[in-house]
């Protein structure tokens, strides 16, 4: 048997950064799966890698892009001595003590596990969708805003993401909608408030986008009406999808408890899952805050009970 | 010394043209984190495997020939073999599953 390892974690956001940083600063020399490049929010540094500027994260008076405050976490817990493997985990074994973790067909044992997967980005789940991907779908607007100077576009959603892509955007198309399928909108005042006053900015209220229109590349949307169920166009060249997240953790069905949305249920006011020694923290288990401060603080307290559920064990 | 070299609009053509076996080329930004992911693992690949090379193309310094070939997603790997576009692959991925998509040219 491979020599088990006191702590694995699993999945390299503010989470699972934070808790690498605590764990190895509490010698428990841990090792983090970190995940492989892609570009929907699983990737290593997590949902942060493919935003701008982060301009609520305390401590950055003038506000940090999202990708550097992402390497610097990485280069706090690296300096503390921990073991970065940049591989997706295939399978999880929490049956039997150590617990078993998988890559592909590679196995790693440990006493505790901490997971801190995170959450992607939906999508649509229309017809056409996939094909028309890096043709004029994206679920990224840092990567591909570029792309649509002097274009219109539009984005769909209504949370903070969905306003910050938006407000983004305008710095390269003349004209941004956001699609909306309800007539308020779910995003911080400030967000909101942003994008109602960016006058390149129009919204689309109670309507969802319901077919893509283009051949080689996307040319136009069927927004649907919500209420009265109408159809219109709305020709555009892009369409930012930023609709809200789904947990990560296919992994983990049928091993750990989930909720009815698929996320992991820690006991309250802990990062206790409901097998002792595996630990759940960051977006896989929060649907309320999503932040990264939010994330970064869990992952703290998944280390803290990681290491006293350690010292229990003897 | 990186095994990847950099194309331009100006470069572009010829490099494409002349070489006798495929190019996968990267299209890439200084400002795109996932783009900034694959480039550790396109190294990797450039300097194991013999049967592609491997070059990049910054989009916002040559946006000519990232809009010729429609690119508007990065990053974007165009293969091109005898000068033509063979296959085009869209979004950061792992090194595995690039090895897998490339394996009709490795």
């Amino acid at each position: 048997m491979v020599e088990p390892r006191k702590v694995i974690i699993i999945g390299s956001g503010p989470a699972g950064l934070t808790a690498a940083i605590y764990t190895a600063r509490a010698q428990l020399e841990p090792l983090i799966i970190e995940g492989e490049p892609s570009s929907t929010g699983d990737q290593p540094g997590g949902q942060l890698m493919l935003t701008t500027e982060v301009e609520n994260f305390p401590g950055f008076p003038e506000g940090i892009q999202g990708p550097e405050l992402m390497s610097n976490m990485r280069a706090q817990a690296e300096r503390f001595g921990t073991e970065f493997l940049t591989e997706r985990v295939t399978a999880v074994d929490f049956s039997e003590r150590p617990f078993r973790v998988q890559v592909r067909d590679q196995e790693f044992r440990a006493e505790t596990v901490i997971i801190s997967t995170g959450a992607r980005a939906l999508m649509l789940d229309i017809e056409r969708e996939t094909e028309l991907v890096g043709h004029g779908v994206s679920t990224c607007a840092t990567c591909d805003g570029f792309f649509f100077r002097g274009k219109e576009i539009a984005v769909v959603g209504g949370g903070d993401s969905a306003m910050e892509e938006a407000t983004f955007l305008t710095r390269f198309a003349d004209k941004v909608t956001i699609v909306h399928r309800r007539d308020e909108l779910r995003a911080s005042k400030i967000m909101q408030q942003r994008a109602l006053d960016n006058p390149k900015i129009e919204f689309a209220w109670n309507s969802t986008v319901t077919e893509l229109h283009g051949e080689a590349a996307l040319e136009g949307v069927t927004l649907t009406d919500t209420v009265t169920g109408e159809h219109r166009r709305l020709d555009v060249g892009g369409l930012f999808i930023a609709i809200g997240h789904r947990p990560n953790t296919d992994l983990f069905k049928g091993q750990l408890q989930l909720d009815d949305e698929g996320y992991l249920v820690v006991r309250s006011g802990s990062a206790a899952t409901d097998i002792e020694g595996v630990f759940a923290c960051g977006d896989v288990v929060d649907h309320t805050y999503r932040q990264a401060i939010t994330a970064a603080g869990t992952g703290c307290m998944a280390a803290l009970d990681a290491e006293r559920w350690l010292e229990h064990q003897g | 010394m990186s095994t990847i070299s950099a194309l331009s609009d100006t470069t572009f053509d010829e490099v494409i043209k002349s070489s006798d076996k495929p190019v996968v080329v990267d299209f890439w930004a200084e400002w795109c984190g996932p783009c900034k992911m694959i480039a550790p693992i396109l190294e990797e690949i450039a300097s194991e495997e013999e049967g592609v090379t491997i070059a990049k193309l910054n989009v916002d310094e040559s946006p000519d020939v990232a809009m010729r070939y429609q690119v508007m997603s990065i990053p974007t790997l165009i293969v091109f073999e005898n000068g033509e576009p063979a296959k085009r692959m869209v979004g950061a991925k792992g090194k595995g599953q690039l090895l897998q998509e490339l394996g009709e040219f490795l």
